[in-house]
């Protein structure tokens, strides 16, 4: 009885969560909508500017183009459902195709900061939080002030003039050679493709790394002071076993739920990374973009990047619901 | 008190700092010198980098004094343009500074008075104002100002954007962050809300009003010291990675971050020290400004840090 109950309770909260979701989600696609709109000219996208005046007059009313504005976002919200959010006017090509192929590179950057932060920042925090008042620890932590002061740009900088220039071991700009496993194409199964990842993934890891030694440790600390860390040190659980095996367990569900709420923060160092390496992702696109006033293009970046963002808080709410028996479902709203 | 004893105490207060603290010492005399210098860059610097008349394009790129090729009268060189780099980056350091303090003025005029209602009154109200600020941070306020100054410069162009530059930046960046603030203002007012003092205040019949702004604000400054100084360096961190991405200081009125970025367009080709040397000061300045905040943090009160 209880079992259907609690079930019954998960898949509210799951539906509830769900239609947060797809609110956000309109609110950004309204956003969206609304720049389109206000700052572009949807007529300039598809014919150019060589059409007279007149002409232009009769496709707008033709495009419908010229209707109230409820029904003209009703159908860019319906175009929005089908993929379709419009053309960029510099690649003249289906926006969302241009964001798309540039997703790989920039999911391989994140991938492979993430896997430095993930390796480096959880003995580093389990070390700083058992050992706080050790040289190393205190280093560690002296280090990672350095590391949050210093823009991710300039690392990237020096990075460059260090292994590029002065060293020449590495290279400093783009991705390398690909392959295209179906429609993805990949930097990390060529020898190029990953000498080109070194740099900008260590860049990016850099700002992170930091903030994660520190939220690692602080969790690390909460969990032993509670009485079971030092019930399995009473019957004699090894050390490392007890930092590892029980309380970074424990540990790490704070931190799914802390370090879910950095994708934005991820997002925009993405983006400094990708223009300091000139890393063809989805942040150069943008600042390209911009740069370049291609109002299509930089719209679509929005959506993606919203959906992107909605989604991973959304996997990160259930995940941490679902790892912590703690968290009850009458309370989680 | 007598004089004697009381100078006996400040001497050893500041003798405990040096010892327990020589890293933030260090960092209090770093920041003292870079802010000094900056503010008096009209008077100490050898030239005016925004005056574009007294440029000579025979004097871009030339090397700091210790490298060979210089010119004895650019002690670090020239930038791209000609422009004495000493002097870029006094003027530089002094429009970084700027926006970092006026964001955060606009963040602490914002948060402050949000946190210390939430906290004070608690209830129905506390809640928004608390979703908003959870809301407005797990937004990412880079990514924010991004797309802010992104759609700005869409909009209306490259041009006014320059021309705006400065109260842009300190709007975006300050409209971004006003929720450390807030929570800090709102934990710290729930604190002293409940002691002794703020219900003698009311049975003596202090208006509300009277009881936040003269007793409770007074006793939460502490707290809110400390996030002004983790949050500027965090502003000047936001204008120069602005900047570096063309959104912020155009390169008529560089700050460090555009003179950053206008120097690493030319690294290759062996200019090093346009970019170089503006980002050992910005990240002397980041650095200082960090330690300075950590070390406030740990000398007042540590539960009340706002992450």
């Amino acid at each position: 009885m209880t079992f259907i109950k609690e079930f019954a309770a998960g898949l509210a909260f799951l539906a509830r969560r769900l239609a947060q979701a797809l609110l956000v989600m309109l609110v950004v696609l309204i956003i969206a909508f609304a720049v389109r709109t206000n700052l572009g000219d949807p007529l300039r996208e598809i014919v150019g500017e060589a059409v007279p005046e007149a002409q232009r007059e009769q496709l707008r009313h033709e495009l419908g183009l010229d209707a109230p504005w409820p029904v003209q976002l009703a159908r860019y919200i319906g175009g929005a459902l089908h993929g379709d959010l419009g053309t960029s006017t510099i690649y003249k090509k289906p926006t969302l195709e241009v964001v798309l192929a540039k997703f790989p590179a920039s999911f391989e950057l994140v991938l492979g900061a993430s896997l430095i932060v993930l390796l480096l920042s959880l003995p580093a925090g389990v070390y700083c939080a058992v050992r706080p008042r050790a040289l190393g620890a205190r280093l560690i932590l002296g280090l990672s002030v350095l590391g949050i002061s210093i823009p991710v740009f300039l690392t990237g900088i020096f990075l460059i003039t260090i292994f590029s220039v002065w060293l020449g071991w590495l290279p400093a700009f783009g991705r390398g050679e690909t392959v295209h496993l179906g429609g993805w194409e990949t930097g990390l199964l060529t020898l190029s493709g990953l000498r080109h990842l070194i740099l900008p993934a260590l860049t990016l890891s850099s700002i992170m790394l930091p903030l994660f030694i520190r939220l690692v440790r602080g969790a690390m600390l909460d969990e032993l002071g509670h009485d079971y860390v030092r019930t399995a040190r009473a019957k004699g659980a090894a050390p490392l076993r007890v930092w590892f095996g029980h309380a970074l367990r424990n540990a790490l569900l704070p931190l799914v739920a802390v370090g879910g709420l950095q994708v934005g923060t991820l997002i925009a160092y993405t983006l400094l990374t990708e223009t300091v390496f000139q890393w063809p992702g989805m942040g150069f696109l943008f600042v390209e973009a911009v740069t370049r006033a291609d109002i299509p293009l930089i719209t679509t970046y929005l959506v993606f990047v919203g959906l992107l963002f909605v989604v991973t808080n959304t996997i990160v709410d259930i995940l941490s619901l679902m790892l912590d028996p703690r968290i009850s479902l009458e309370g989680a709203r | 008190m007598n004089e004697a004893a009381s100078r006996t105490i400040r001497e050893g207060w500041l003798r405990a700092v040096i010892v327990e603290r020589p890293g933030a010492a260090v960092a209090a005399i770093l920041f003292g010198l870079i802010a000094i210098a900056a503010m008096l860059a009209p008077l100490i610097a050898p030239t005016n980098p925004f005056d574009l008349a007294g440029l000579d394009v025979l004097d871009a790129e030339l090397p700091p004094r210790w490298v060979q090729g210089s010119d004895p009268s650019f002690l670090l060189g020239t930038d791209a343009q000609g422009r004495d780099l000493l002097s870029a980056i006094l003027y530089g350091t002094r429009i970084s500074l700027l926006v970092g303090v006026l964001a955060v003025v606009i963040q602490a005029t914002i948060g402050v008075p949000l946190g210390l209602l939430a906290g004070y009154v608690g209830g129905r109200l506390d809640n928004v104002v608390s979703r908003a600020a959870d809301i407005q941070l797990s937004l990412s306020t880079l990514m924010m100002a991004i797309i802010a100054l992104a759609l700005f410069r869409a909009a209306l162009g490259g041009e006014s954007l320059s021309r705006y530059a400065v109260p842009l930046l300190v709007v975006v960046i300050g409209l971004a962050e006003w929720p450390y603030f807030a929570r800090t203002a709102r934990a710290a007012t729930q604190v002293e809300a409940a002691k002794d003092y703020v219900r003698a205040a009311r049975a003596l019949g202090a208006s509300d009003l009277g009881i936040v702004g003269r007793h409770i604000l007074p006793n939460i400054l502490s707290p809110l010291i400390v996030v002004a100084t983790t949050q500027i360096a965090g502003a000047i961190m936001a204008e120069a990675a602005l900047s570096f991405l063309g959104l912020g200081m155009p390169v008529t009125k560089p700050s460090l971050g555009t003179l950053i970025r206008s120097g690493y367009d030319l690294m290759f080709a062996g200019t090093w020290w346009i970019t170089v040397i503006p980002g050992l000061v910005l990240i002397g300045l980041l650095v200082s400004v960090n330690v300075l905040g950590d070390a406030l943090r740990d000398a007042l009160d540590p539960r009340l840090s706002p992450r």
